[in-house]
């Protein structure tokens, strides 16, 4: 009981002390989230959209693959972009293990699956016939999928709300890549991890009822928007 | 309408982007650093000096070796001094310098199961945890603690396995706080065992001040012939702080518990 009362005491007077390290680690786990998840909408989307809309061969194999990619664990995606990234690896030259970019790399593979098959299963629910529809009408292929997009852009909201959890809340992907660098790298669940690894349990909880604050809020600010553009 | 604030909020989240460039010096270090709390009164004053940042990665010696191997980092400040030489011998490191020291000691619970505290070597020690059956934390990581315990137990003629023996392969940190939970024993570094000593632990030293336990900490810079991509002018001026005036009497000083951590090489 102490503990946890202690824990947001802790959390209590950091917010409000606006401590440092807590900004900091707040700002660098918000901006990588923020920043993957653009860089996944821009990928994952057209994927789950060309996906849905096209009938092709192999359709199936490829939604399945895309399905198993989501329990892609994020050590091993971790392990294989270090490897990349690592001044041994092919992009090596470029010094990006240890920074906030190779975490936007890793965090933007890891929400890419997500965000195309949140999209994939809005296209499947979605009526199928916008696209004949609107190519009837005279519109091209591309004005057409961009109709299709407007139609389902709630569901799609909803796929960049998935990969944002699924992104901000990630551990082993931060920690491999960025290194855990205080004021830099080190983001909220890092900084947790650390600070269980000193023994601090009671400033890690409140560390984690912080993050907890932060991405709630952002998640409700998100499903907030996506609700009052309901028509 | 509404799509105006979504992309206000979207501009406001991506501007939550990250520190502005300055020449950042990147060092690989061990988790004794870190968790003592030493480096967050010994970086900032170089961080002035400099006008730079330093990048602390914060792992076992063997794994903030294999960084600097990989040229990921520009300096290494480790403790494992047969791993430092394997490091310089293979020409990844120049300038090793000594910086401090501290020792190990054997800690365990109070009412010490394994009957260790007569033990007169630390070899002897953990061969009475081992006949004992004694839970017996390792860390498991190739940190310098890590190659120190098994230097022991080689010492010792034995190569510990079963239930009792468990290897965690985390941090020091970690493996006083299960050691604490699991009533065990395990090895630490004298720093960071002050450092958890009191609220953190109840545990106590059962066997400390011998000589093998000496427990010395080294500085290298990562060789710029290897990978000239480092920093190396930078990771000098680290080396040379640390080693230098200012450097020893912030670690000389540095105090947990009003208890000190780290110990200076007097002939300096």
């Amino acid at each position: 009981m102490g503990f946890i009362a202690e824990s947001f005491r802790t959390a209590l007077s950091l917010i409000f002390s606006a401590d440092q390290d807590v900004f900091a680690a707040v700002r660098t786990s918000v901006g990588v989230a923020a920043w993957s998840v653009l860089l996944a909408a821009v990928f994952g989307i057209p994927v789950g959209l060309g996906v849905g809309v096209n009938q092709f061969p192999l359709k199936r194999v490829v939604i399945v693959v895309l399905n198993s990619l989501m329990a892609m664990p994020t050590v091993v995606l971790g392990l294989l972009v270090y490897g990349l990234v690592s001044r041994q690896g092919p992009l090596g030259g470029r010094g990006l293990l240890f920074t906030p970019n190779a975490m936007v790399i890793g965090q933007t593979l890891l929400a890419v699956p997500i965000v195309a098959n949140y999209t994939l299963s809005v296209i499947k629910g979605a009526d199928s016939r916008i696209v004949p529809t609107a190519l009837t009408l005279g519109a091209g292929s591309l004005r057409s999928m961009m109709q299709l997009t407007r139609e389902v852009r709630f569901g799609i909201m909803a796929a960049v709300i998935a990969g944002f959890g699924r992104v901000i809340s990630e551990v082993g992907v931060a920690m491999m890549l960025g290194g855990n660098i205080r004021w830099y790298t080190r983001t909220m669940t890092t900084a947790i991890a650390l600070e269980t690894s000193k023994g601090e349990f009671a400033f890690g909880l409140a560390l984690g009822i912080i993050l907890m604050v932060v991405s709630f809020s952002i998640n409700i600010l998100l499903t907030f928007m996506q609700e009052s553009h309901q028509p | 309408m509404k799509s105006r604030y979504a992309a206000g909020l979207l501009a406001l989240l991506l501007t939550c982007s990250f520190a502005a460039a300055q020449e950042r010096l990147r060092m690989s270090t061990t988790t004794s650093t870190e968790n003592t709390g030493l480096l967050n009164v010994l970086l900032p004053p170089f961080e002035k000096e400099c006008g730079c940042k330093v990048d602390v990665i914060a792992v076992g010696t063997g794994k903030a070796l294999k960084l600097g191997e990989a040229g990921d980092v520009d300096v290494v400040l480790v403790h494992a001094r047969s791993l430092e030489d394997k490091f310089m011998a293979n020409g990844f490191g120049v300038n090793r310098r000594d910086v401090m020291y501290n020792d190990f000691v054997i800690i365990g619970p109070a009412n010490d199961p394994a009957h260790m505290k007569g033990a007169k070597t630390a070899v002897d020690a953990l061969r009475r945890i081992a006949a004992a059956q004694a839970v017996f934390i390792s860390r498991g990581d190739e940190s310098g603690t890590h190659v120190k315990e098994k230097e022991i137990w080689s010492a010792a003629g034995i190569s510990p396995a079963g239930r009792w023996y468990r290897s965690i392969g985390q941090g020091m940190g970690e493996a006083i706080m299960m050691a604490t939970e699991e009533r065990a024993y395990t090895l630490s570094d004298r720093g960071t065992y002050n450092a958890f000593a009191g609220p953190k632990t109840d545990l106590v030293i059962l066997f400390e001040g011998e000589k093998g336990l000496f427990n010395p900490y080294g500085v290298i810079a990562v060789n710029p012939k290897k990978f000239p991509h480092v920093r190396y002018d930078l990771a000098m001026k680290f080396v040379d702080f640390i080693t230098g005036p200012t450097g020893q009497a912030i670690i000389g000083q540095y105090q947990m518990a009003g208890k000190p951590v780290f110990f200076l090489y007097k002939a300096r």
